[in-house]
Parts: structure tokens; C-alpha cells; sequence
């Protein structure tokens, strides 16, 4: 059992939660994640280590509430227990040796991107990050990202929170206005990463994406998580989750994305139905 | 009763069976088990026993079952085989102990699998001591994964006076006998109830560590655990790199396998999804292709087992390929898949094969199947398991300096030790044979922990 240290709502939709996890926090380095379930007749999920306290023993994770076992985890509550929580998994980022780095993120990518603006930050390179999200109501990390980025780009679909527009035209503009990236880092929904990689591909600057993919073991043993990267088939769990967004087939992956969503949507229904009921 | 036949094992009725996910085969009545054993000549030069890759005393255990001494012969397996209950059920007998027998040369051998599971079943039912920890040497093992090779390892050393942890990955211990082997072959309570026994004898399992990424082999030896033991068995599965492999629908073996044992997704309340397919091909001739086509037979689809030879070469256990047709499993043999088709979203349609014929024998000594001309054809299916076949995870091998490993990544050992590259590492199992069974994979673990005690009585003299 791994007991809950902190939690705290970032927005209606996002909760961050400090965990105690000795194991997973003594060796975790940016990029990793972890799989957890919340009791016994749970799914595992895997979620991306967003800071950790190796002294502590604790790491924490922000999650969105998309589904039921998001949802069961939002509900446990500070001092209360999750039944399972394994890592680090997958390979850690690349943090070192850049000069000018762009990094973004969006909506929630942004608590994964975080934490490797951070780490590049700490180096002492230079980082600029475009964080963008639907709306004001959906903006987590403002500050903490902030406070790890020589210049901070806040966008929103409609405007209503920083600048008006999509972060690949944010990012077209600086590149146009000269920032010479030596590499840019893009985590967001599929379909945002895709097109990064598109735009980057033009100016020819080494774009690395962040893959989320179905998992279930996340130890290489299912091969649930493979996608095709450079026309060969990885494993996001152990060959990534970060892979050059130049080299991967997004439109596969896009379609595998869809593969569980109407028996999801089913049991996030059932248990409301059931949750309903309980009233 | 045919004194050359085995008492016959009542079995639940295919039609039915097909259904549900409870056990297969019902197992024996004390009455029955008697029966079977006096078919037992006690044959002086035991050639059964050297059949038997962790040589139990078969003689010696089926005579105290003709005496009806159950418990007895419960303690006789003991002495050389921890998971009797497994191994009954899933043993490939016939190529083992049974394949020895004498009896086998006039008609069926002694059915010593049978009387295996039976026995452990017995004591599982009427035996009620809890096994006492042996006295503490001081000594602490470490031991990477709870399959078969780790748990036997771990039981064999905790008996002697080890304080032994095993380290697994999985929320759950067992290993392929969890996540792999189907409930209607295994039930897990079995397997639940064996590593209770474990525990009860002192051995401490961590869940949810990954050796390699948790925990180092190097720092556990630094934190004072004398040995390590490596068990991690063979789970990255093999694709065909075919084209189409990618699309919606198309399992691993593994991870089809996994979604119904381990994530329970066949039952209710459990939130696992898995696809409800209701055509489905899977690709493979081993005990695996037969588990995921019983599976998805049972999961309500139309099941065609694809395999590239000929039902000879097969080389799932014989009852397995009996159990699947009588259950309803087409089977297609000397057919091999060349791409797998798909809709416009992504979602398999059909799966695209040619026949195939026997050649010239290759150097396994099987004749080797070529294509034959112009027999190109489409299996119309809605869902795609591939089950080629396995080889050791990687994750060990990139995070443990200087442990060595052949082309495929199976970890290289001493054979008669099992000692790996690095002193007081160990290693046995599926990691180093590739896929294999059960019992050689518990042999294994056998054979490191009288080593590893070896090696520390060694250290503590010197
Ligand atoms: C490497 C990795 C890192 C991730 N990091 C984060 C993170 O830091 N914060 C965060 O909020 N989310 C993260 N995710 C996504 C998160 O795992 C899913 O949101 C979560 O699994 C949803 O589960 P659910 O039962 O609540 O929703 P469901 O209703 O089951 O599904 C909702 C959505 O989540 C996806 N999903 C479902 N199950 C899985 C699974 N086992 N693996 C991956 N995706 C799945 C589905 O494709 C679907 O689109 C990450 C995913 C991966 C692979
Ligand atoms: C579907 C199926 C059916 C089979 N049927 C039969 C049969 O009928 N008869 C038979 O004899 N054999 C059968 N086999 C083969 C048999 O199950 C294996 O040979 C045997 O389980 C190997 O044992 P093992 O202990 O080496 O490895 P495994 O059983 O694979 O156990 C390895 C354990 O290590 C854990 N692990 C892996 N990596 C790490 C890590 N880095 N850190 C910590 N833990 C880790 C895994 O989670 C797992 O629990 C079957 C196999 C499959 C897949
Ligand atoms: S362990 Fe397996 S091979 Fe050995 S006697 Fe039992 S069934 Fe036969
Ligand atoms: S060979 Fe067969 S008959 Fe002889 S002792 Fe062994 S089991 Fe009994
Ligand atoms: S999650 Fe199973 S192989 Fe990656």
C-alpha cells in the first residue's frame, strides 16, 4: 500500500498528489513514469513522475480526471492509501548539454513537460516555454513553469487566458524572430505533437516528443504500447516514452489511441450509474 | 478397467467448458487415484525418475498412495519438487517422467502428473499446519522476479535458514503462472495458496520493484544481500513484421493473455477493457497459441489457430491441442500469415495467408515449411493474437555492468550452477533458457540456491 502525502487541486479537472514511494523516488529522473492502481479490482495507469524528494521518499504526479480510474484516484483522499505504485519506468529524458531550448506543452502535457523544463533549465540553458490550453479554466503550473523558463509564452484557444492562438504559431514566431533552438520538446495531446513536429521539420530543428500510448505492464512484456518510429516497431515503455517527433508515425498512433475509448466511456458510465445509486 | 490405459480424469463437457473460465480437467477421487497407482509396477531402476527435471521420487510417493497414506506421499514430493500442485496440472508429462515409464510400452504410462496433483491437492484440503520459518543463518539472498524459477529458488534457500526477499515487478507474484497460464488450466487460488506457503516459511516478497530500474543488482549486493538470483523469464514477445501488425485488434499473446488472467477483463467488476472480437486468428503452435485460442474461444469469438508446419511439429503438449479441438478451435496448419488487412479507422478486417509445404529438414532436424505457389488467400477476422514466441526483457542486461548475455539477450550462466558473469549473481529460468517450462525453469532455481549456499558457506569459512 502507498500512502497519499499531499493532494491538492490545481483545477476542477487536475489534482496533484505527493505519494510515499521509496523505491520509485531513490532512482526516478525526469521523463520516467509510473504505473499505479488505485485498489485491487483496479486498471493500471501509468502516469509521468512530475518532481520528486529522494530524501523524503516521495513523488509526486498530477493527473487529469478523464476516466474512472483517474476518477477513483481523485477520490482518495490526504493520509489515504493507493494499492499499487511501480517504477520508474520507461528511459529518462535527455536534460543536458543544450544552449537554447524550447519546450512545450499542452493542456495537461504540461505537467509532464515541467519537469523537464526544469531539469534543462537547471543546466543553465536557456529555456522558452509556450504552455497552451483550451481555456483560463484549464491553466495548471503557471507559476511553476514560470519560474523554470527564461521567457514564458501562456496561450489559449479563445484567448481568454495569455495570448490567443495555437503554440505552434507562437512557436513559428520566435523561430522566424530568430530563437536559434538547438532542440525543441513538445508533449501535449497527440494531434498538437504531430504538427510541432511538422513545423520543426521545416526549419529542420531536432524535435523530441513525448508518447502515451495504452499500457499495461510497462515493462516491455505486453507490447500493448508499440508504435512505429522510423518505420520499426517500438515499445513506448522502455524504448521511449520520448522518441524523435521527426520519426514517428502519429497517425498510427492516433488510431490506436481510439482503440478502448467506447468501452472506457462504458465503465466510467456504469460506475457513475453506480455511484449515482449509492446517494 | 484396461490395465493399460490411465484411470480416465473426469473433465468438464467441451460444449460447456468452452463457456466458462473453471478448471478443465476435475482431477481425481481418492478411489480413483488408488487405482491409478497400483497400475505402478515400483520399478527398481526408476527410469521415471530420471524423466523428471527435479527427479521427484515417483516409486516411493505412488506407493504410499496405493496405501492411501496421501500425506506421506505429499511430503515425499516435497523433499525435490515446491509447486507439486503446478506441476501436476502443467507439466509436459509426456515428454518427462511419463515418457519413461515402463509402462508406456505396452500402452499409456502410469498417469504421474495426475497423481501429483492430486496428492497436492489433498494435502491443499485436509493438511492444515502452517509451515514454520527454519532458524535464521543471518544470511540475506535477493532474488529478481517470483515466477517459477524465483519462487523455488527463494523456498529452497529460506529452508535452509536464508532471510530471502524476492523483488518482482508485477502487483502480483506467480509470474506466466498468473499472467500467462489460463485459469481453466491453473486456477490462481492454486498458485495463491503455493506462494502463501512460501511466505509462511519466511520468504519476504516485495511487489511493484523493477530490478534494473528500482533496484540494481550491483546495490543490493552493496546493501548486504550476499547473492542475487535472477529469474526474470523471457516476456518481450516477438512480432512477424508484417505489414498491418500495428492495427487495431492485432494482441501479442502477452498482452491478450495478461488483460484476461492478470487484469481479470473476463470478469465482471474488474475495469480491464479487452476487445470483443468475434473472429479471431491466432498465430502459433506452442501452449501459448493454445491458452490465448481457449481464451478468446471462451471470450464468445469464432477461434482458427494459424501454424506455419504441420500438427506434428506442434509444439503445444498433445492434451492442450485435444482440449482446443474438442472445445471448438479450427485449426489451419502449413498456412502462414503475410499481411494483415485493415478498415479505414484502423480496425483489423482479415488477415492474408499462404499455404505451405514441407521441405528439406532444417537444422533443428523439423522439415522446413516452404510457400506454396499461387495459394494465396484472406481469413476474414476481426482480431489478430500473435503468438511467436518470447525472448528475455532487456531492462537487466542495459542497467547491470558486465552481465553477460548470448545474441537473442538470454543471460549466459554456468551450467552446472547457474552462476552468471558476476560473482554471486545467479541466474535461471526462462532469462536464460528463453521460453521454456515450468518444471526446468523451477529446476534451475533448484540448482542456484544449493549453489548460492555453496558459495556463502565458502565465503564464511574463508
Ligand atoms: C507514459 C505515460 C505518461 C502519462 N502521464 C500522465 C500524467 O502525468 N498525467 C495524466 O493525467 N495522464 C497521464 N497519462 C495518461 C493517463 O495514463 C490516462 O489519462 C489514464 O490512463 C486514464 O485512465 P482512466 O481510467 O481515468 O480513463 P479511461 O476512461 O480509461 O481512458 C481515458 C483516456 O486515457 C487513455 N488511457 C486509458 N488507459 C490507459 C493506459 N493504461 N495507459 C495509457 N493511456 C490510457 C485512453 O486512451 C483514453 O483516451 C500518461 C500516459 C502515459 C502512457
Ligand atoms: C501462456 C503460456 C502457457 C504456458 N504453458 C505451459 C505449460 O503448460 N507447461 C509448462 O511447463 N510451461 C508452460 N509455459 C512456460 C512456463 O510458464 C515458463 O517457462 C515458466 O513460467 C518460466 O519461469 P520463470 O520463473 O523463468 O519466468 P516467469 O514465469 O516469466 O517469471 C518471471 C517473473 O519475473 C518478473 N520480472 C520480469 N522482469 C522483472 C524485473 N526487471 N524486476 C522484477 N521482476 C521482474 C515477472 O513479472 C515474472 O513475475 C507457458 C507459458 C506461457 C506464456
Ligand atoms: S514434476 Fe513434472 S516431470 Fe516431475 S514427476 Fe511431476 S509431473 Fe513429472
Ligand atoms: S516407470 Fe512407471 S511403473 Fe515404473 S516406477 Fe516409474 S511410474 Fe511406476
Ligand atoms: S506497456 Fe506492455 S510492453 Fe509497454
Amino acid at each position: 500500500m502507498y500512502r497519499i502525502l499531499k493532494k491538492q487541486p490545481l483545477t476542477s479537472q487536475v489534482v496533484l498528489m505527493e505519494v510515499e514511494a521509496p523505491f520509485v523516488a531513490g532512482k526516478c529522473l525526469p521523463g520516467q513514469f509510473i504505473i499505479l492502481r488505485v485498489n485491487e479490482q483496479g486498471e493500471r495507469i501509468p502516469l509521468t513522475i512530475a518532481d520528486y524528494n529522494r530524501e523524503k521518499g516521495s513523488v509526486t504526479i498530477i493527473f487529469q480526471v478523464v476516466g474512472k480510474t483517474t476518477k477513483l484516484l481523485s477520490q482518495v483522499e490526504e493520509g489515504g492509501y493507493i494499492s499499487d505504485f511501480v517504477g520508474p519506468l520507461g528511459s529518462p529524458s535527455e536534460t543536458e548539454g543544450f544552449s537554447r531550448v524550447a519546450v512545450i506543452g499542452g493542456g495537461l502535457g504540461c505537467a509532464i513537460a515541467y519537469p523537464q523544463a526544469k531539469a534543462i533549465f537547471q543546466t543553465g540553458a536557456q529555456v522558452d516555454l509556450i504552455a497552451g490550453f483550451r481555456s483560463k479554466d484549464f491553466v495548471i503550473l503557471e507559476e511553476e513553469m514560470k519560474a523554470c523558463s527564461t521567457r514564458f509564452f501562456l496561450m489559449s484557444d479563445d484567448g481568454s487566458a495569455g495570448e490567443k492562438g495555437l503554440v505552434t504559431n507562437k512557436l513559428e514566431e520566435l523561430i522566424l524572430a530568430g530563437a536559434d533552438y538547438d532542440r525543441v520538446i513538445a508533449i501535449g495531446p497527440l494531434v498538437m505533437m504531430k504538427f510541432v513536429s511538422l513545423l520543426t521539420k521545416k526549419y529542420n530543428i531536432k524535435t523530441i516528443v513525448s508518447m502515451n500510448p495504452v499500457m499495461i505492464d510497462g515493462t516491455g512484456m505486453c507490447g500493448g504500447c508499440r508504435l512505429t518510429v522510423d518505420g520499426q516497431t517500438k515499445f513506448a515503455c522502455v524504448d521511449g516514452p520520448d522518441f524523435d517527433g521527426h520519426l514517428v508515425d502519429f497517425d498510427e498512433a492516433i488510431r490506436r489511441s481510439k482503440m478502448y475509448s467506447h468501452q472506457e466511456r462504458q465503465s466510467l458510465e456504469n460506475h457513475a450509474c453506480r455511484m449515482e445509486g449509492m446517494k | 478397467m484396461d490395465i493399460n490405459k490411465k484411470t480416465p480424469m473426469p473433465e468438464q463437457p467441451p460444449e460447456k467448458r468452452n463457456k466458462n473460465f473453471k478448471e478443465v480437467a476435475l482431477g481425481y477421487t481418492e478411489e480413483m487415484a488408488k487405482q491409478e497407482a497400483m497400475r505402478c509396477l515400483n520399478c527398481k531402476h526408476q527410469p521415471c525418475v530420471s524423466g523428471c527435471p527435479v527427479n521427484v521420487k515417483i516409486p516411493e510417493f505412488i506407493e504410499m498412495v496405493k496405501k492411501g497414506d496421501f500425506g506421506g506421499a505429499y511430503e515425499k514430493i516435497l523433499e525435490t519438487n515446491s509447486l507439486p500442485a503446478v506441476c501436476g496440472r502443467v507439466c509436459p508429462q509426456e515428454n518427462q517422467c511419463e515418457a519413461r515409464c515402463v509402462r508406456a510400452i505396452k500402452g499409456e504410462p502410469v498417469g504421474i502428473g495426475r497423481l501429483e496433483r492430486f496428492v497436492a491437492d489433498w494435502a491443499m484440503e485436509h493438511l492444515f499446519d502452517k509451515a514454520q520459518p527454519a532458524p535464521s543463518n543471518g544470511h540475506r539472498v535477493a532474488i529478481l522476479g517470483a515466477g517459477p524459477a524465483g519462487l523455488t529458488c527463494a523456498g529452497d534457500l529460506a529452508r535452509l535458514g536464508y532471510d530471502v526477499t524476492i523483488f518482482e515487478a508485477f502487483h502480483q507474484a506467480g509470474g506466466v503462472l498468473v499472467y500467462g497460464i489460463p485459469e481453466f488450466r491453473l486456477p490462481k487460488a492454486i498458485v495463491a495458496a503455493e506462494i502463501e506457503k512460501l511466505k509462511e516459511k519466511g520468504v519476504k516478497i516485495q511487489l511493484n520493484v523493477v530490478a534494473g530500474r528500482s533496484v540494481l543488482v550491483d546495490e543490493l549486493l552493496e546493501q548486504g544481500y550476499e547473492a542475487v538470483f535472477i529469474g526474470t523469464g523471457a516476456g518481450l514477445p516477438s512480432f512477424m513484421n508484417i505489414e498491418g501488425e500495428n492495427l487495431n485488434g492485432v494482441y501479442s499473446a502477452n498482452e491478450y493473455l495478461t488483460r484476461i488472467n492478470l487484469m481479470k477483463a473476463y470478469q465482471d467488476g474488474f475495469d480491464t477493457p479487452i476487445m470483443k472480437a468475434s473472429r479471431v486468428a491466432v498465430v502459433g503452435g506452442g501452449n501459448v497459441a493454445m491458452d490465448a485460442a481457449r481464451c478468446a474461444k471462451r471470450m464468445g469469438a469464432d477461434v482458427t489457430v494459424v501454424y506455419r508446419r504441420s500438427e506434428e511439429e506442434m509444439p503445444a503438449r498433445k492434451e492442450e491441442i485435444h482440449h482446443a479441438k474438442e472445445e471448438g478451435i479450427q485449426f489451419k496448419m502449413l498456412c502462414s500469415p503475410v499481411r494483415i488487412l485493415g478498415d479505414e479507422n484502423g480496425w483489423v478486417t482479415g488477415m492474408e495467408c499462404v499455404e505451405m509445404e514441407l521441405g528439406e529438414p532444417d537444422a533443428s532436424g523439423r522439415r522446413r515449411p516452404v510457400e506454396k505457389p499461387d495459394s494465396l488467400f484472406t481469413l476474414p477476422v476481426d482480431s489478430v493474437i500473435i503468438a511467436i514466441g518470447t525472448s528475455p526483457n532487456p531492462i537487466l542486461k542495459q542497467t547491470t555492468k558486465g552481465l553477460q548475455t548470448d545474441k537473442r539477450g538470454c543471460i549466459l550462466v554456468d551450467e552446472d550452477t547457474g552462476l552468471t558473469s558476476l560473482t554471486g549473481v545467479y541466474a535461471g529460468g526462462d532469462a536464460v533458457t528463453g521460453a521454456a517450462t515450468v518444471i526446468l525453469a523451477m529446476g534451475a532455481g533448484k540448482q542456484a540456491a544449493k549453489a548460492i549456499h555453496e558459495f556463502i558457506k565458502k565465503k564464511e569459512k574463508a
